[in-house]
């Protein structure tokens, strides 16, 4: 009877979202970290293959109008794009969580102010803010990144807020503080482990939105530079040849919308489970 | 004479909901002596738990006086105050919000003692293990998780954890109405075993007149944020004289008159204000009286 954490797996029967989801993600995150093992050319190389061939045995995905083997480019894409979502979610996270458990903790005064600054922060729309952002910071990868990040920071933060207000007002929560335990103490301790599920599940959700943001920022040439082959760069300069070579643009596309349905799946499935509403209390 | 170990002089609290302002307390003056049980009974709404929250700190009152010991700690720096109100600790009357479903129980009760400056965890080991041994659990509970509890072995948990910074007062609100009344029975006599041992001062919050009447020496009665009627319990009980609590014992059939098949006289509550006095209608027995029966006397 040492089970400790029980709560999730076992009682329930998966659902399948989640299934494939996890499955897709699996495949995606594999074919990036993998990317160069896997690919038969460089993906900088020009004239690989003969311009804008169709896809073949040669060139799984075609080829762009260099001569690039897009295969190559859209697996090592892939590690571009996983990348950037992937650290704008986390220092997003980070900070924008950071924030909710300030203003959930440190006294109604700094509450009030942080929590009006967020709402109006909250109320553009991320891609928006991002777009500000890196129309002042200037173009570039990491710039680009940090401006995913920072436009995620006002959703963590409200989303901490609202999850660690919730637990704030529990009696154990009381009780603690009762028992003369520090607010530091108390946050680390008593709450950061009822509520890093659920941060979890939001940093999931994030992260495709992040994906999202980052192609669309590189696909209008203020995230990542040509020649390097992010998804979005790879769909705006084949925009051109739509006609004529649509693979260049099909297969990035769909490199996208399947890395976002597949934590789209993911992130709902696992809030669903961690809901507490449906939490039984046993 | 020694201080009374918890004394709340003229407590008000008022809350403001959307502009309207409640008034929760108004003007409640009570002393928990040393060893003491006090009984704190009303209906829900009538002030006794936000009474409670203040007597622990848990809500600070608009205005009015708490003393501690005799020492008054209202007006004391926040960091000496927190350090003066470990002494007060807390019983909820939710076993399961009560406790952290993440954390064991043994860390969730050693945290007590680590806030109180103990920081070899294995001594607070040893002694969280004392503390399960003296509520009734066995020792080696503490590496499992609350969801592995009843609700009785849960409020006994919640029971150790209150020990463990050493208080001298318990508030305890409400703590056995959300068990089997089995199980109440022996939560009752757990407390009033730890009340002797550890001379601790209970303030003890119920709506029910029976599991007050079994546990407590002395019982204030609250309707609508002020104290109606107090006195030592059996004097209460035996000869009521405010209208409110002649309905709370009415409504309990152990003591009430209803098995005689006559239904209770719906009778008019009065309405205090607050130039209501007490009058004193036997040993240590006060009972609000109404300003308009006072000018009729």
């Amino acid at each position: 009877m040492t089970d400790t954490s029980a709560p999730l797996a076992s009682r329930r029967r998966l659902p399948v979202s989640i299934l494939i989801g996890t499955g897709l993600a699996v495949v995606i995150v594999a074919a990036a970290v993998l990317a160069p093992s896997l690919i038969p050319f460089d993906p900088m190389r020009m004239a690989a293959g003969p311009r804008l061939a169709a896809p073949s045995f040669d060139h799984l995905f075609g080829t762009d109008e260099f001569g690039r083997d897009l295969f190559s480019r859209v697996l090592t894409g892939g590690r571009l794009s996983l990348g950037i979502g992937l650290t704008a979610v986390v220092s997003g996270l980070a900070i924008g969580g950071l924030i909710g458990l300030v203003a959930a903790f440190a006294g109604r005064l700094v509450e009030a102010t942080l929590l009006r600054i967020i709402d109006v922060l909250y109320s553009f729309p991320d891609t928006l803010i991002a777009l500000a952002l890196v129309a002042f910071l200037g173009p570039g990868i990491e710039n680009a990144t940090l401006a995913i990040a920072i436009s995620l920071v006002p959703f963590y933060a409200r989303v901490t807020y609202g999850l660690a207000a919730a637990e704030r007002a529990k009696p154990y929560v009381e009780a603690a503080k009762l028992a003369g335990i520090h607010t530091g103490r108390l946050v680390r301790v008593h709450v950061m482990p009822n509520i890093g599920q659920s941060l979890v599940v939001m940093g999931t959700l994030g992260f495709s939105s992040a994906i999202l943001s980052a192609a669309g920022l590189s696909f209008l040439g203020l995230g990542v530079q040509p020649p390097s082959p992010e998804w979005g760069a790879i769909l705006a300069s084949g925009r051109n040849y739509i006609n004529k070579a649509p693979w260049i643009l099909i297969f990035p596309g769909v490199a996208i919308c399947l890395t976002v349905l597949s934590f789209n799946l993911i992130g709902d499935s696992l809030r669903d489970l961690v809901d507490p509403r449906r939490k039984d209390r046993s | 004479m020694t201080p009374d170990a918890l004394t709340l002089d003229n407590i008000r609290k008022t809350f403001s909901s959307g502009g309207r302002v409640v008034h929760a307390l108004s003007g409640v003056s009570l002393s928990v002596g040393k060893g003491e049980t006090l009984g704190v009974i009303g209906e829900s709404g009538s002030g006794k738990s936000t009474l409670g929250r203040i007597a622990v700190g848990l809500e600070v009152q608009s205005s009015g006086k708490l003393f501690i010991d005799g020492e008054r700690v209202d007006d004391m720096s926040a960091v000496m105050r927190r350090r003066r109100l470990r002494q007060c600790q807390m019983i909820f009357q939710d076993p399961y919000s009560s406790l952290n479903p993440r954390l064991t129980v043994g860390h969730q009760i050693g945290e007590g003692l680590y806030a109180a400056g103990v920081s070899d965890w294995r001594e607070i080991r040893s002694t969280v293990a004392d503390l399960l041994e003296r509520v009734g659990l066995p020792r080696d509970f503490a590496d499992r998780y609350p969801h592995e509890f009843s609700g009785g072995q849960r409020q006994r948990i919640a029971i150790a954890r209150a020990l463990a910074p050493g208080p001298e007062i318990v508030v305890a609100d409400e703590p056995v109405s959300a068990l089997d009344v089995s199980i109440q029975a022996q939560i009752l006599d757990l407390l009033a075993e730890i009340r002797r041992e550890n001379r601790l001062s209970y303030l003890f919050i119920s709506h029910d007149m029976a599991v007050v009447a079994r546990l407590c020496d002395r019982v204030a009665v609250m309707h609508r944020g002020r104290v109606v009627e107090s006195g030592p319990i059996a004097a209460v009980i035996e000869n009521p004289q405010h209208p409110y609590t002649r309905n709370l014992l009415d409504a309990v059939p152990r003591f009430g008159r209803r098995r005689t098949g006559r239904k209770p006289v719906p009778v008019d509550l009065p309405l205090h204000g607050d130039g209501d006095r007490f009058v004193s209608v036997g040993e240590g027995h006060t009972v609000l009286q109404a300003s308009e029966d006072a000018a009729a006397g």
